[in-house]
C-alpha cells in the first residue's frame, strides 16, 4: 500500500501559522504522515471519497480538522490553548483497492485518523460521536464519507458500563448453555390485539422456543396498547415456563416517545416479573445508556432492535459501517443486537458479518482485514453482547447458520415459526430439533457443513414438524449480491 | 402429566431429542473434554427452572481426562438415584467464559407431573405467577 505523504506540506510553525487568513488544513497540522499513534489516542478510519481534482490527503486532513478543533479559517485563540495536543492528526491515507482509474469505482481512500482522549467526555456515546460524525459528513471537500472503524483506548472503554447484564450472565439466569438460543418474532407486526397476540406468544414458547419478541414498531398503537400486551404477553411466558419447565421470556418493546414513558414501561415489564425488555436504536443513544443503565440496576436483560441502521450503513461508500455501530452499542450497555444472519433475506456478507459476530464477542479482536476489522480492539473485560440473526431464515438452514454463527446467538425464526403448515407450537418443536440435532452432531465431529441436509433428513424420521418445515420450504434461498463487502478480498464474495 | 410437545421437562442442550445413549454421551464428554473443560455430574428431584443448585455428584471432575471414566461417573450417579433428574454439565476456567458451557439431561423419572402456574390477583389487572412443582409436595426423597 502506498503512503501518500508529501512532507513539504505538512504543517507551518508560529506566527506564520497564525497569521489571518485561510490556510490548507494539511499546513494547520492536521496532516501528519509522522504521527507514531499512542496507545490513549482514539483511532478511527475513513472512506474518502474527494471531490474531483481534490488531494486526498487535504481531504483527510480536512476531516481530521472539523472533527476535532478546526474552523474554515486561522483563529488566533488557538493559540491560548495546547492546540498541539487537541488537533486530531491525519497520519495515513491510503488509496482503496480496486477503486479509481481503470476500475468502475471513483477513487477512494481509506485515511486513518488520531484523536487524543481528552477531546471525548467519558461515558458518553453522544459525545463521542458528536465529534467524530458530528459535521464531516456534510463538508463539501468531500463527495462521500464513511466511517468504516475505531480503535477505542482502554482507558476510554473503562468509562463506559457495558452490556448490563452480558452474554454469560444471560446464560446463568435463562439456565441455557452450550447452544444458541431460539427466538421468534410475533407476527402480524401489525394490528394483533392484545389477547390474540399472547396467543401467539404462548404457542411458540411452549413449543420450544427460548424467546419470543415484539418487533421494533410495536409500541403502543390503537389496536394494542402497551399494557394490554405486557399482561398477556407475561400470562403466557409463565404458562409457557411452567408447561416446559424452562426459563423463557418475551422481549417487550419499551420503545416510546420520552425517557419517562419508556422507564415506566420498564417498571411495568419488571413489576410482571420479565426477564428481558427491547428498545429500538432510534431512540438514540443518550437514551440507549440510560436504558442500559436501568436494566443493570433491575436485573434486565436488554434487547436492541437496530431500526433504522441500514439508511446509513448499508451503502458502501458513504455513512458508516455497522461494526461502528457493534462497538458503540457494546459500549452503550445493550445485552443483544441484530448483526445478521448471512442466509436470511436481509443484507450481509459472511465475512463482514464474522466481523460484527467477532467484535460483540470478543474479549480482544486481532487486526483482520478480510473481516472488515481495520484495527486490534482490547475490550477491556467489558461485557460481551449476544448477536441476534433474524429475517428469512428457516430450520432447513440450521447447519448453515450453526457454522457461520457459532453457538452465542440467538436464532429468531419468526415466518419460520409462525408459518408451518402444522402450527406454532410444531413450528418451535422442528426449529428446536433441528437445532439440537444438530450442536450434538457438530460436537460429535460430523462435518455438519456438508452432511447437514442428510442429518436433518435422518431427524425429520422421527420428527413430523422437522419434516414438515423442510417439505414447507426446502427451496427458500434469499441470494443476492452483498452491498457492504471486504476491501481486502482476492475474489468478489457474494451473499448465500 | 405434562402437556409441551415432548411431555417432559426440557431443560438442557439436548432434551428434545430422543434419550442419549452411552456412546452419545461419551462423544459429547470428549467435545468438552478436547476444549479443555472440566464435567461434573448432578442430579435433582426439584427440576424447578429456577432451582439454579442441583445437588453434586461429587465436585467437578477437573483432574480426569477419561470420557469412560467420566461415563462410569454418570452411570454410578444413574444407580444411585434412578428415579431422579441428572444432568452431566462443563465447566470452562477461561478468562471472559468462567462459567458452565454444557449442560444436559442423563435421566429422568420414570413420570414427570410438572407444575402449576399459581396466579395471584393484585392490584387492577396485575397478576403475581408463581411456578409450582407438583412433585415437591411430598418432602426430598420422597417425590419420584
Amino acid at each position: 500500500m502506498s503512503q501518500l505523504s508529501n512532507a513539504n506540506e505538512t504543517m507551518k510553525e508560529g506566527k506564520e501559522r497564525y497569521k489571518a487568513g485561510v490556510l490548507p488544513y494539511k499546513k494547520m497540522g492536521y496532516w501528519q504522515p509522522d504521527y507514531q499513534p499512542k496507545d490513549t489516542d482514539l483511532l478511527a478510519m475513513f472512506r474518502i471519497t474527494p471531490q474531483p481534482g481534490s488531494d486526498p490527503e487535504e481531504v483527510a486532513a480536512a476531516v481530521a480538522g472539523e472533527s476535532s478543533t478546526a474552523t474554515w479559517t486561522v483563529v488566533w485563540t488557538d493559540r491560548l490553548t495546547a492546540c498541539e495536543l487537541y488537533r486530531a492528526k491525519a497520519y495515513r491515507v491510503d488509496q482503496v483497492p480496486n477503486t479509481g482509474e481503470g476500475t468502475k469505482t471513483e477513487a477512494q481512500y481509506f485515511a486513518y485518523i488520531a484523536y487524543e482522549l481528552d477531546l471525548f467526555e467519558g461515558g458518553s456515546i453522544a459525545n463521542l460521536t458528536a465529534s467524530i460524525i458530528g459535521n464531516v459528513f456534510g463538508m463539501k471537500a468531500v463527495k462521500a464519507l464513511r466511517l468504516e472503524d475505531m480503535r477505542i483506548p482502554v482507558a476510554y472503554l473503562k468509562t463506559f458500563q457495558g452490556p448490563a447484564t452480558g452474554v454469560i450472565v444471560e446464560r446463568e439466569r435463562l439456565d441455557k448453555f452450550g447452544r444458541p438460543l431460539l427466538g421468534a418474532t410475533t407476527k402480524p407486526k401489525l394490528g394483533l390485539s392484545g389477547r390474540n397476540y399472547g396467543r401467539v406468544v404462548y404457542e411458540g414458547l411452549k413449543g420450544g422456543l427460548d424467546f419470543m419478541k415484539d418487533d421494533e414498531n410495536i409500541n403502543s398503537q390503537a389496536f394494542m396498547h402497551w399494557r394490554d400486551r405486557f399482561l398477556y404477553c407475561m400470562d403466557a411466558v409463565n404458562k409457557a415456563s411452567a408447561a416446559t419447565g424452562e426459563v423463557k421470556g418475551h422481549y417487550l418493546n419499551v420503545t416510546a416517545g420520552t425517557m419517562e414513558e419508556m422507564y415506566r414501561r420498564a417498571e411495568f415489564a419488571k413489576e410482571l416479573g420479565s426477564v428481558i425488555i427491547m428498545i429500538d436504536l432510534v431512540i438514540g443513544y443518550t437514551a440507549i445508556q440510560s436504558m442500559a443503565l436501568w436494566a443493570r440496576q433491575n436485573d434486565m436483560i436488554l434487547h436492541l432492535h437496530r431500526a433504522g441502521n441500514s439508511t446509513y450503513s448499508r451503502q458502501k461508500n458513504h455513512g458508516m459501517n455497522f461494526r461502528v455501530i457493534c462497538k458503540w452499542m457494546r459500549m452503550a450497555g445493550v445485552d443483544h443486537i441484530h448483526a445478521g444472519t448471512v442466509v436470511g433475506k436481509l443484507e450481509g456478507d459472511p465475512a463482514m458479518i464474522r466481523g460484527f459476530y467477532d467484535t460483540l464477542l470478543d474479549d480482544h479482536t486481532p487486526q483482520n482485514l478480510e473481516h472488515g476489522l481495520f484495527f486490534e480492539q482490547d475490550w477491556a473485560s467489558l461485557n460481551k453482547c449476544m448477536p441476534v440473526a433474524s429475517g428469512g431464515i428457516h430450520a432447513g438452514q440450521m447447519h448453515q447458520l450453526l457454522t457461520y454463527l457459532g453457538d452465542d446467538v440467538i436464532l429468531q425464526f419468526g415466518g419460520g415459526t409462525i408459518g408451518h403448515p402444522q402450527g406454532i407450537q410444531a413450528g418451535a418443536v422442528a426449529n428446536r430439533v433441528a437445532l439440537e440435532t444438530m450442536v450434538m452432531a457438530r460436537n460429535e465431529g460430523r462435518d455438519i457443513w456438508n452432511e447437514g441436509p442428510q442429518i436433518l433428513q435422518d431427524a425429520a424420521k422421527w420428527c413430523g414438524p422437522l419434516r414438515a418445515a423442510i417439505d414447507t420450504w426446502k427451496d427458500i434461498s434469499f441470494n443476492y449480491e452483498s452491498t457492504d463487502t471486504a476491501d481486502f478480498v482476492p475474489t468478489a464474495t457474494t451473499s448465500f | 402429566m405434562m402437556t409441551n410437545p415432548n411431555g417432559i421437562v426440557t431443560q438442557g442442550q439436548f432434551s428434545f431429542l430422543p434419550p442419549l445413549t452411552d456412546v452419545q454421551i461419551t462423544a459429547q464428554i470428549k467435545y468438552a473434554l478436547d476444549r479443555g473443560w472440566a464435567l461434573s455430574v448432578e442430579y435433582t428431584d426439584d427440576p424447578h427452572p429456577r432451582n439454579t443448585y442441583w445437588e453434586m455428584f461429587g465436585a467437578p471432575m477437573f483432574d480426569l481426562k477419561d470420557p469412560a471414566g467420566i461415563l462410569m461417573e454418570i452411570n454410578n450417579c444413574r444407580k444411585t438415584f434412578p428415579n431422579h433428574y441428572i444432568r452431566v454439565m462443563a465447566f470452562s476456567s477461561v478468562r471472559g467464559v468462567e462459567s458452565p458451557t454444557m449442560s444436559y439431561i442423563v435421566n429422568r423419572p420414570k413420570n414427570e407431573p410438572g407444575f402449576g402456574l399459581v396466579r395471584q390477583e393484585t392490584q387492577g389487572r396485575n397478576i403475581r405467577y408463581t411456578i409450582h412443582s407438583y412433585a415437591t409436595d411430598k418432602p426430598e426423597g420422597e417425590r419420584y
